[in-house]
């Protein structure tokens, strides 16, 4: 599988990838750790004249944890999520997210920044910002602008980053409660037939606030704010839970493929919704 | 054809430069150009894991990886982590625990366990299946690679107490 030739450029700073993007339009494409894009480039599904690697580009890599919240470069890769022991102390759903990634060796290369940018509705990353309202910090040439994660993706592979513009940052409020990841695939390495982000907060025996996020389940990640709210106010009762879950429903648009069809993916989707919601108060 | 452009990179210790189109896979650099047969071609699509190498110190899938993206690096293969005379200990565990059949995805298993090892040096068996998960093997059903690793990582403990 050897993909089309492309000019390969490799600047050290973000102006140099402005420059690039400037002058080739939407044959420039910037790329991360590479594995969304490269196997798609090896399939001649995606053709890319221009290729601009940001590994050397700086100001793009490390975790800062602060009062306020969490910062992420758009290249930290999974692997480094996993690895940052005060990340797991702020934000524990990270970790257990990104344990559920792919394997040892993508989550070496993949990013942080390729997997929320690139809009592939079966990568994890993007669900679990809208879980988190995490922002996404825009570059493009006269101007920075933040983008919440909710208001970013518009269809599968479509989202609210221009052409011209680079993703170089993913900023996250430190969250607060209870957490989990929930995922149902085939095997791993694979992406989900369902996956549950949610982000619980308990007070004096009752749900304060929650927010749930679904993966792989529509064309995009689905902030369900819905199904959090059915579940705001009680003490996690069936009746709270299978509201949650009806709001869900209602609210992701699953299609038929390998990993099954409409019905089946439909009722994975509310057993994952449970179990996450239900490990998410246990440890709220 | 595309433009080629000069690449250098350090392969099992040996400082290597040539001129390739970016386009080419690492994999395709390592077995074709640079005779490198050690790491193998399964998927060629970053699931099976018989391609991995170490690329800078991390485990990588070689056919997921540009050689431009690898210009500048340092590659360790199986070719680089023992000699048929001076086995690596993991080498030696497999050898031993019968944790081959084939031998297909054997170079990428014992590429990856080196790293495995490095960084959990003393892994249970979850962590091994764990950290193995991007490797696949179709003989063994995994039981005797389990069983290698966790023999060549108290051998390789045991040598490291015994310098101490």
């Amino acid at each position: 599988m050897i993909p089309a030739s492309f000019e390969y450029y490799r600047p050290k700073d973000l102006d140099g990838v402005l420059a690039l993007l400037r002058d080739h339009g939407d044959d420039a494409r910037v790329m991360a750790g590479g594995h969304s894009l490269i196997p798609m480039m090896k399939l001649r599904m995606a053709e890319v004249p221009h290729l601009i690697d940001l590994q050397d580009v700086a100001g793009l890599r490390g975790i800062e944890v602060g009062a306020e919240g969490i910062r992420l470069g758009a290249m930290v890769t999974q692997s480094e999520i996993i690895a940052h022991d005060g990340l797991a102390q702020a934000a524990p759903i990270l970790r257990e997210a990104a344990l559920q990634i792919a394997d040892p060796q993508v989550r070496n290369m993949g990013t942080v920044g390729g997997n929320v940018a690139n809009g592939d509705p079966g990568n994890d990353m993007p669900g679990l910002m809208q879980c988190l309202d995490a922002a996404f910090t825009l570059v493009g040439p006269d101007s920075e602008r933040q983008v919440a994660a909710r208001d970013f993706y518009e269809a599968a592979y479509m989202t609210a980053r221009e052409d011209d513009e680079v993703l170089t940052a993913v900023t996250i409020p430190l969250p607060k409660g209870g957490h989990a990841y929930e995922k149902q695939k085939r095997k791993i390495g694979d992406y989900a037939t369902a996956a549950a982000a949610v982000q619980i907060l308990k007070e004096g025996g009752s749900c304060a606030s929650a927010s749930i996020a679904m993966t792989n389940l529509s064309d995009t990640p689905i902030f369900c704010e819905e199904a959090g709210a059915a579940l705001v106010g009680s003490t996690l009762d069936t009746a709270a839970l299978d509201a949650a879950v009806a709001a869900m429903q209602a609210a992701i648009d699953p299609s038929e493929d390998n990993r099954g069809p409409v019905d089946f993916k439909r009722h994975v989707a509310g057993v994952i919704l449970r179990r996450a919601i239900e490990r998410a108060w246990s440890r709220a | 054809m595309g433009k080629k452009m000069h690449i250098q990179m350090t392969v099992n210790g040996k400082a290597e430069e040539f001129l390739a189109e970016p386009r080419e896979l690492l994999i395709y650099t390592l077995r074709e150009r640079l005779n490198i047969t050690g790491p193998h071609i399964g998927c060629e699509t970053s699931h099976c894991g018989a391609c991995t190498v170490t690329l800078n110190g991390k485990s990588v899938k070689a056919c997921t990886v540009f050689v431009a993206q690898a210009d500048g690096s340092e590659i360790t293969t199986i070719e680089g982590l023992g000699t048929p005379d001076a086995l690596h200990p993991l080498q030696v565990a497999f050898k031993e625990h019968h944790g081959l059949q084939c031998g297909y995805c054997t170079p990428g298993m014992i590429t990856r366990a080196t790293k495995l090892l490095e960084e959990n040096p003393n892994p249970t068996e979850e962590e091994i299946r764990f950290g193995m998960a991007g490797n696949i093997c179709r003989c063994t059903g995994y039981q005797n690679i389990v069983k290698s690793i966790k023999a060549a990582a108290a051998e390789m403990n045991a040598a490291k107490e015994a310098a101490e």
